[in-house]
């Protein structure tokens, strides 16, 4: 079994084009390095592990994020197993109590920072780049950073397992003072608030990369209002989370000063305000969720027009209520604190901006209805999985109007029917979403498409285990079952829903374990297809398939918003373009393609030392272990300013201009 | 470069889709992000300010203002220091530039040190620590991140400083980056004697010793200022030409964007959590 030759994977199938990238790689052109100090090491393999860790190409670390992503949905996924395991019959002992706090505080943790973020983050780097016709992010190392960082952050977030301390297990919100010094004497907390820090710091390098690349990298003729919708919530995600992070580095940096120095920010003892937290962290959490929801949305606003066989249905008003999702994301976070008591004048208003919100979501809703009306619906794998996102998703909503409600919150607050509620909006909303989207960009990124037997069998198997797990959940949590008990007695009435959930997990899990089957299979044995296999509408599907690095042949130039559509239609036209541009092209010796760098992965090693300094090792070493890591994180941003950015030229396949 | 384009036009970069230069564009948006970072420390400050626990002490028995206002105006000038070294470079007027800058790290050191003795002064005169009170803790932690900020902003202006000496020609220079890393270095210990050093002045003068005194105890920070001083002189004399032009003018402009910004929440942390008190 080889995996399929793909520019990911190589450099090129093409013994003449692996030619052209040597001869060209080291300073022969007019734009050639100068001489390099002996310090600066240029790393030039396209194949093996150095290459992947050098990478600066947006389409392998959009990859990598993918891979990470999807192992730690699959380690998060392990332990809602277990979470259910225990529930599945009344006082259960399969767990005990600190090992069920510690399961749901990762998966929590897990599932939202180290699962559907990253998974969005691959589709951000690997498609985005594609649709708005650029040949790369604004900053590749820097999107090399983000990368490591984020693997960084996850290894100290799952350290404790390893430690005798054992994982965090405050709860993925960890509210104050369960966090303090008192109540969590051992390192598992610092862990989860480092773990934390360097997630922020990575998420928002990549958002700003993001922001500059979507705003200044456009291809010509690629107006804002030409954007496809996914790089629209892509645009949106970046801004929530550049503006939403702050608010938890900021909590999380109190909670560390408060645990490594003493201080009293929520030492109540002193007159700290655990409230405080409370506010600092849902300023982040609630646009959290729009941040996880809004790619999805954009993902299944590409998916329905492509198997309609419509332009999407109101395209400017798809585009503007993501954008009123954004800002209105931000009134809202004290809905989460209805029960602290904040007066009745703010919770009023907050309640009133909560249901605000179901405006424009209702309105996207009914656009891509609009999508569907009258379409020659084809339904293929990715659409089935769109359509069960628009229905759960539907059903998410409500019971979340229902939560926005003060005073029906009162009775739902911390019970099953909010974790029914939030399950069906980030499994049935985000991940039916991100699955869809896995399904529709498999055959770009790789050349082979999965059997549609088995893509619907999985998504039968999902969808059923998924309803059967969350369904009954509503009813558990209206006859009071409060979330985060370890066990329940037998005479409570709770019972009957507990085991349907834990049988309904297990369906849920044999699905995903079918989805990932399929394309671990597809990856190396699936059906080949050639170019456009959905005959869609936006830039990415005029690539060859796998795309090879330099992304285009010939910058595209756009004349309509679904512009590979006009190309497709247009053809003489986009040949005659084409010829011109390439030519340009040639004259200035070829495509520019950045230089690879190990410095952006040295930097981010050196803050996992720091951090591992800091979060874990005792006083003894600290300080040595953190001095360690920042002498390396400084000479890994010294000699990264230092190498330059320039880069090389290389022409791209005669096949590949000619198509 | 520099010899062939006389003139580049700073305010358009046409290989960017709005004519925006991608590094001004990323570095707004982290500002944006930076803004939401200072305001929830603020918040935070004037939230446990609203709410003080009993027998918190009164910030007017403790501030200095006149110091405060000072150390506020040093960081101001410094913006203006800033802003001429960005229009030197666009200009492609390096030595102009080169003196801006370092009148810029000057200036951000006196505010540094101002900061240094400020909190010197709280924790040993008026025993306000981090952990003793939620005023320290508020107080020390906002006013210490704005200070880290900038104190990465003086680092950064270094670096840039010495980058300028980076030599066009690297291969008939092999010894640059050594002696680039060692320029750094000086220039480093220069700011930390120097500030040291007048601390240490003004302490020997309040206790109402004399200079010789001073020189007494700190002799080796004087000792040490001088030959980093020394050091950084003899670095920065001419070697010939240097990569460093006109079309490094938007690295410095976006740094200066970063230094404008910190002295900025400056205006607000000196409004909110100084004058404030005073009202």
């Amino acid at each position: 079994m080889s995996p399929p030759s793909s520019p990911i994977f190589r450099a090129s199938n093409n013994p003449i084009m692996d030619a052209t990238v040597k001869t060209n790689l080291i300073a022969k052109d007019d734009h050639a390095a100068p001489t390099r100090a002996s310090v600066f090491w240029r790393p030039t393999s396209k194949t093996g592990l150095v290459s992947w860790l050098t990478t600066v190409d947006h389409k392998r670390i959009g990859f990598l994020y993918g891979i990470f992503a999807l192992f730690f949905f699959l380690v998060g996924g392990a332990e809602a197993l277990l979470i259910r395991l225990q529930l599945a019959v009344p006082n259960n002992d399969l767990l005990t109590a600190q090992q069920y706090n510690e399961l749901f505080t990762m998966h929590g943790t897990t599932m939202i920072f180290l699962a559907v973020m990253p998974l969005s983050a691959a589709f951000f780097n690997f498609i985005m780049p594609l649709q708005i016709g650029a040949r790369d992010v604004a900053f590749p190392r820097l999107n090399a950073f983000s990368l490591w960082t984020f693997v960084a952050g996850a290894i100290i977030i799952n350290l404790g397992w390893f430690m005798k301390e054992g994982a965090p297990d405050a709860g993925w919100f960890g509210y104050a003072p369960l966090t303090s010094k008192t109540y969590s004497p051992d390192h598992s907390i610092d862990m989860w608030v480092m773990g934390l820090q360097l997630l922020g710091v990575a998420s928002i390098a990549a958002s700003l990369n993001f922001i500059v690349t979507i705003i200044n990298m456009r291809a010509p003729g690629m107006t804002m209002m030409r954007l496809p919708v996914f790089t629209w919530m892509t645009l949106f995600t970046a801004f929530l989370i550049v503006l939403a992070f702050p608010a938890i580095t900021i909590a999380l940096v109190e909670l560390m000063m408060d645990r490594l120095f003493h201080t009293n920010f929520f030492e109540v003892s002193n007159g700290g305000l655990p409230i405080l937290w409370q506010h600092l962290f849902w300023v982040f959490g609630h646009p959290e969720v729009y941040i996880l929801i809004l790619p999805a949305m954009g993902i299944v606003s590409e998916i329905l027009p492509t198997f309609s066989r419509k332009p999407l249905f109101g395209y400017p008003i798809v585009v503007f209520s993501g954008a009123s999702i954004g800002f209105l994301g931000f009134a809202v976070w004290s809905h989460h604190m209805f029960t602290t008591g904040m007066g009745t004048v703010a919770t009023a208003a907050f309640a009133l901006a909560t249901m605000a919100i179901a405006v424009p979501t209702g309105v996207k809703i009914f656009n891509w209805i609009g999508t569907l009306w009258g379409g020659h619906l084809q339904m293929r794998t990715p659409m089935m999985f769109a359509l069960g996102f628009i229905w759960m998703f539907m059903m998410g909503g409500f019971s979340g109007i229902m939560h926005a409600a003060a005073p029906a919150d009162a009775q739902q607050q911390d019970s099953y029917f909010v974790i029914a509620h939030f399950h069906y909006v980030l499994i049935g909303g985000s991940l039916f979403g991100l699955l869809a989207g896995i399904h529709y960009w498999f055959p770009l990124m790789f050349g082979r498409r999965v059997s549609e037997f088995w893509g619907k069998l999985s998504f039968w198997v999902v969808f059923v285990g998924f309803n059967a797990t969350f369904f009954p959940m509503h009813f558990l949590g209206l006859n009071g079952m409060p979330r985060r008990t370890f066990t329940y007695d037998a005479n409570l009435g709770w019972n009957t829903p507990n085991f349907l959930a834990t049988i309904g997990a297990m369906i849920l899990g044999v699905g995903i374990g079918i989805y990932f089957s399929v394309m671990i299979y597809t990856f190396f044995k699936g059906e080949r297809i050639k170019k456009d296999p959905w005959d869609a509408r936006t830039l990415e599907w005029s690539l060859p398939t796998p795309p090879p690095e330099y992304n285009f042949a010939v910058t595209p130039t756009v004349h309509a918003r679904d512009a590979y559509w006009y190309e497709k239609h247009h053809k003489e036209e986009i040949a005659k373009e084409k010829a011109v541009h390439a030519k340009e092209d040639e004259a200035h010796g070829g495509i520019h393609m950045p230089f690879a760098s190990i410095y952006p992965f040295v930097t981010s090693v050196g803050i996992l030392v720091a951090s591992i300094g800091i979060a874990v090792m005792d006083p003894g070493h600290k300080l040595v272990v953190a001095l360690v890591g920042g002498v390396i994180m400084l000479a890994g941003i010294f000699l990264w300013a230092h190498e330059g950015n320039e880069g090389y030229h290389i022409r791209p396949d005669k096949e590949d201009l000619n198509s | 470069m520099s010899s062939t384009s006389a003139t580049i036009d700073h305010h358009h970069d046409h290989t960017t889709t709005t004519g925006i230069p991608n590094k001004k564009l990323v570095m707004w948006a982290f500002l944006a992000s930076d803004c939401m970072f200072f305001g929830c420390l603020i918040a935070t400050h004037l939230i446990y300010r609203l709410h003080p626990p009993p027998g918190s002490p009164n910030p007017k028995d403790i501030f200095s203002i006149e110091l405060t206002s000072f150390s506020t105006f040093i960081l101001l000038m410094s913006s203006l220091m800033m802003a001429l070294a960005v229009n030197a470079i666009q200009k492609g007027n390096i030595k102009s530039m080169r003196w801006s800058l370092l009148t810029t790290i000057f200036f951000g050191a006196i505010f540094l040190g101002c900061q240094v003795y400020e909190f010197q002064h709280f924790v040993h005169v008026y025993h306000l620590t981090i952990t003793n009170s939620m005023l320290g803790t508020t107080f020390y932690t906002l006013t210490g991140t704005h200070g880290t900020h900038v104190a990465i902003g003086v680092f950064w202006l270094i670096l840039m400083y010495v980058r300028s000496f980076q030599p066009k020609n690297t291969a008939a220079d092999r010894g640059w980056f050594w002696r680039g890393l060692l320029h750094i270095a000086a220039i480093c210990g220069a700011v930390l004697f120097s500030i040291f050093a007048v601390i240490g002045l003004t302490h020997t003068l309040q206790a109402g010793e004399g200079f010789t005194a001073f020189l007494g105890h700190d002799f080796g920070l004087v000792i040490g200022l001088v030959a980093t001083l020394g050091l950084s002189m003899f670095l920065a004399r001419p070697r010939g030409q240097v990569a460093f032009d006109q079309a490094n003018a938007i690295d410095v402009e976006s740094m200066g964007l970063y230094w404008h910004f910190v002295d900025i929440v400056w205006i607000v942390i000196f409004t909110a959590v100084y004058l404030l008190e005073y009202l």
